[in-house]
């Protein structure tokens, strides 16, 4: 007898491969690595069409360990090849994988165009603010007065922030999570996948030999409520240990400023709700940086547009429609020709 | 469409073959009026080449010489190879026109100038110290002196133009003049005006007033009595349906036919830069092909799309010109570790460094064979006409899909905007060399090898069971996965050459193209420089001196006969436009005394300058 089964949603490990990984022992990029099989699993992902690309660096060896298709590429050019993939073959899930030098120094210029394209991509940056596999040098999210084996007496210029780098390309989404966090991450993750076109998570890592703790101020137990917030579309932005905290806007500007539920007559209806579809809100939820602030985290910006790819194949198809292409032959010869005979 | 010829009666002095140069400022519409001239010309059943001359600057400042713009076009009633040595006719439609290329006319010669442009500011914006027209710097030559400016603006009035309008019909109303002289057809440029601005009528009615007074002017003689009209007669070519076509068209057309041989869909990833967008455009406007034209942010992105495009199972396609190349290299590198098909086409232009964009120049032979970090070998092909870049199109798909690894193909500036008439091939007849994606399971690994190519297999993402990673770190040669074993990088490093000099069994066998293969000397060349060397050596031959002319497309690998080839010469002359790149290939693979012969001025080589060189350099 021939009983049809339905399939069978994939398990995380399913989507493992057999290669060996070869981080350091206890880098964030286990954690990373879970969550996105984890994600996979939930999401119900094909494995067959799933692709990941990456470019150089640690974070850009994930693709060797997904049990799915995958091309680990050149420093920093993961987007401009993820961006052929998709637009050869839309039926691909295509999800690019790199560090903050690899989107944001070498191939920053790519990031942006794939964001400011909107291909439907989901790009994952690892950002540990250092270089690891070059062996600690500091990164372009690295924060000033950084100590690396270039600037031995502490870095000078200022960092970008990889999620308002991603709002002022235009991005049509932005989420922020953290590699420990198992709870979040593979629900960002799912919903990056659920959005058409480019969806940038910023996933903060902790590199444990050369940056190690360099968000610990915001992400152990003892901290954790107070030094991050999350963002969900329709709540108002509390946080803290006792929710007792949350985020307005001052009167008459446009600057954030925290403020204590109970305090001052301040009631929950004085905080602001969290509106994913804002983008200045997202820019200035993106721009909080510990110790002065909470982290921002979860989706902070989602307004779905058309995607690229979508776009250029109904353009291919339209020019197919108004005029159906005649053999070579026929192009050849409608031109002004002659004949000798 | 076909059009018939129109049989000459008038009473003209035949001609066997001319060459004229149209030369103005930037603005003026020169190359407008020479590929106009052109269509005419190709649709008379002349045999003609042609060769675009302009500066980078899009609108240089009027009047100066570096802003001169000139279209030279060589014409017959025989086979011609080239645009010609120098000029028989020289248009100058401005004094700076006259300064820069009045040298290059042969004494004797006829210049037709444009008076209206002569004023005082413009000679002196030209660098003359007094007027040419007066001072006898003309007197060697025919010089024919029309107000073209004037009858020009006298031949739109009451049409509405403004006065500059009007005044930008004169390249039309010159290419009248030179249509009447010439005995060539104004109906192709009238209809090709009628349709260009179709959506401004007015536009086109005068400059077809234009065109018609100044054939009117000749017509009814006007000029003086020592002016004589041409007739050109039909050159005997063999049957079929001509056309005029660009390198650019034939690469086009080529790279489509090719991906239907392979049938395989194009992704072509560009940037912008001179003089290979047109590539980009050309191919964006026959997308009802399915081909994906995609204007990438850069020329690193332009080939990481292809290259994407290229894993996900479409033929990647980019092109760019030296520059442009040398930014695509390490991705290049990727695609070679990766053996993933992908055909690079590089618009070769003068160099280095920015260089001179609009010129030609064949320098870029070092950076295709040998351009990349560490043992990365990948064919390279050259086009040596603009007709021949169809079937090296096709063939850099052939070899890129083949062999799963990507093939450079060096065109030139000057193949791409130059002009020759072609007799249309029959697609039909071009064998298929079909793709098979791998979709067995059965014991695959990603960089398991064909026997017979050594090619790895093609997985298209999406087919089930095949899941595998690629990338640019040393694979292993049994199950493809990462590996640092030095025996195993060794092997890899070995039959990645391998792959790839196996394509000399592949190709066809060096075939002389004129001469006797062996001899005293062969004139070995590669490129644009087909023509010139072509006809230089068959007058030499003509002096019964014993020289062979031996032209590569495939300039890696070379064909296996190429060693035993040139062996029976005694002389091995390489002409190039570079300071010697294939002569040094030749001497390195072979160790033969190949002589270098350069000329590095981004102009291509005449004629009457190859010949003297072969003639004092063959020994008895």
């Amino acid at each position: 007898m021939n009983i049809q089964t339905p399939a069978e949603k994939l398990k995380p490990n399913d989507f493992a491969s057999d290669q060996e990984i070869r981080w350091c022992p206890g880098c964030g990029d286990y954690a990373i690595v879970k969550s996105v099989q984890r994600a996979l699993s939930d999401i119900g992902a094909d494995p067959a069409k799933t692709v990941f690309v990456s470019g150089i660096g640690c974070a850009a060896r994930f693709p060797y360990y997904m049990e799915t298709y995958g091309f680990h590429t050149i420093h920093g050019r993961a987007p401009a090849v993820a961006t052929g993939v998709k637009l050869s073959n839309p039926e691909l899930d295509v999800w690019v994988i790199g560090g903050d030098g690899d989107m944001l120094s070498i191939g920053g210029n790519h990031t942006l165009h794939a964001l400011r394209r909107n291909v439907d991509l989901q790009i994952l940056l690892f950002n540990n603010s250092i270089y690891g596999l070059t062996k600690g040098q500091y990164s372009p999210t690295s924060s000033i007065g950084t100590k690396s084996p270039s600037t031995p007496v502490g870095s000078v210029d200022a960092p970008v922030s990889a999620c308002q780098f991603a709002l002022g390309c235009n991005a049509t989404f932005v989420a922020r999570g953290l590699d420990t966090n198992q709870k979040l991450l593979p629900g960002l993750l799912s919903a990056a996948k659920a959005h058409k076109g480019a969806a940038l998570v910023e996933i903060l890592q902790n590199c444990i030999v050369y940056n190690d703790g360099v968000y610990s101020s915001f992400t152990e137990k003892s901290n954790s409520a107070d030094g991050q917030i999350m963002c969900e579309h329709g709540k108002p932005l509390i946080f803290g240990a006792d929710n007792q905290k949350g985020l307005r806007l001052k009167s008459g500007k446009m600057e954030l400023e925290i403020v204590t539920i109970g305090q001052d007559g301040i009631t929950e209806d004085d905080i602001l709700v969290h509106d994913e579809t804002n983008r200045p809100l997202a820019s200035m939820l993106a721009g909080m940086h510990a110790p002065s602030w909470p982290v921002a985290m979860g989706v902070l910006f989602r307004d779905p547009k058309p995607a690229y790819e979508t776009a250029v194949h109904e353009q291919i198809d339209m020019v197919k429609e108004q005029s159906p292409p005649m053999s070579i032959n026929e192009l050849m010869h409608k031109g002004r020709t002659w004949t000798v005979v | 469409m076909a059009t018939k010829l129109k049989e000459e009666s008038e009473n003209r002095q035949v001609l066997e073959s001319v060459v004229i140069r149209f030369a103005g400022d930037s603005g003026d519409g020169m190359q407008l009026t020479g590929t106009q001239f052109t269509q005419s010309t190709a649709l008379m059943g002349n045999d003609l080449a042609t060769f675009p001359d302009f500066p980078a600057e899009i609108r240089a400042p009027v009047g100066t010489t570096y802003g001169v713009s000139a279209f030279q076009i060589n014409f017959a009633s025989h086979d011609i190879k080239t645009p010609g040595d120098a000029p028989d006719v020289l248009v100058a439609m401005n004094p700076a026109a006259l300064k820069v290329h009045l040298r290059d006319l042969a004494v004797g010669g006829t210049v037709i100038l444009n008076t209206g442009a002569f004023t005082d500011r413009n000679i002196a914006k030209a660098g003359y110290n007094s007027n040419p027209l007066e001072d006898g710097s003309l007197d060697s030559y025919r010089a024919l002196q029309v107000d073209i400016s004037k009858l020009t603006l006298a031949s739109v009035e009451g049409l509405g133009l403004s006065q500059r309008d009007a005044l930008r019909c004169k390249n039309l109303w010159t290419l009248g003049l030179m249509c009447w002289m010439y005995g060539r057809d104004r109906k192709p440029t009238v209809d090709w005006l009628n349709s260009r601005f179709a959506s401004r009528p007015e536009i086109a009615e005068a400059n077809i007033a234009a065109l018609n007074a100044g054939h009117a002017y000749g017509e009814t003689a006007e000029i003086g009595a020592d002016v004589t009209t041409y007739i050109i007669p039909k050159a005997e070519t063999k049957p079929g349906v001509y056309r005029a076509v660009t390198g650019i068209e034939t690469t086009t057309w080529g790279l489509l036919t090719g991906a239907q041989k392979a049938g395989v869909k194009l992704f072509l990833g560009s940037y912008p830069i001179t003089p290979a967008s047109p590539l980009l455009h050309s191919l964006s406007n026959l997308r009802q092909y399915g081909a994906i034209t995609f204007q990438a942010e850069d020329e690193i992105s332009a080939i990481c799309s292809a290259i994407g495009a290229s894993f996900a199972g479409y033929l990647g396609l980019t092109s760019s010109s030296g520059p442009g190349i040398a930014l695509k290299t390490e991705a290049l590198g990727l695609a070679i570790v990766a053996e993933l098909p992908l055909v690079v086409v590089n618009f070769q232009r003068a160099g280095p460094s920015t260089g001179m964009p609009t010129k030609t120049e064949q320098s870029d032979l070092f950076q295709a064979v040998w351009g990349r970090n560490a043992d990365t070998p990948m064919p390279v092909i050259s086009a040596s006409t603009p007709s021949d870049c169809f079937e090296c199109a096709i063939e850099a798909v052939r070899l890129a899909t083949k062999y799963m690894t990507p093939v450079m193909f060096l065109n030139e500036g000057y193949l791409a905007n130059a002009a020759e008439p072609w007799c249309l091939p029959d697609t039909n007849l071009i064998p298929e060399f079909p793709v098979k994606f791998h979709t067995d399971v059965e014991g695959f690994q990603p960089y398991m090898r064909n026997q017979e190519t050594l090619a790895r297999p093609w997985v298209a993402p999406g087919t089930p069971g095949l899941e595998h990673r690629i990338g640019g770190i040393e694979k292993d040669y049994n199950s493809g996965n990462i590996s640092y074993d030095p025996d195993n990088h060794h092997k890899m490093t070995k039959v990645r050459a391998e792959k790839i000099s196996n394509i000399a069994d592949d190709i066809p066998p060096q075939q002389v193209a004129t001469g006797n293969s062996s001899g005293k000397m062969a004139v070995v060349g590669w490129g644009s420089t087909f023509g010139a060397i072509e006809q230089a050596v068959r007058r030499c031959r003509n002096d019964g001196l014993d020289v062979s002319h031996i032209h590569l497309r495939h300039i890696w690998p070379m064909p296996r006969n190429m060693e035993k080839l040139l062996s029976g010469f005694d002389q091995i002359l390489v002409p190039e436009m570079n300071n010697g790149q294939l002569v040094k290939l030749l001497r390195a693979e072979y160790l033969v005394p190949a002589e270098p012969l350069t000329q590095i001025s981004g102009q291509p080589f005449k004629v009457s300058d190859l010949e003297r060189e072969i003639r004092s350099r063959v020994k008895d």
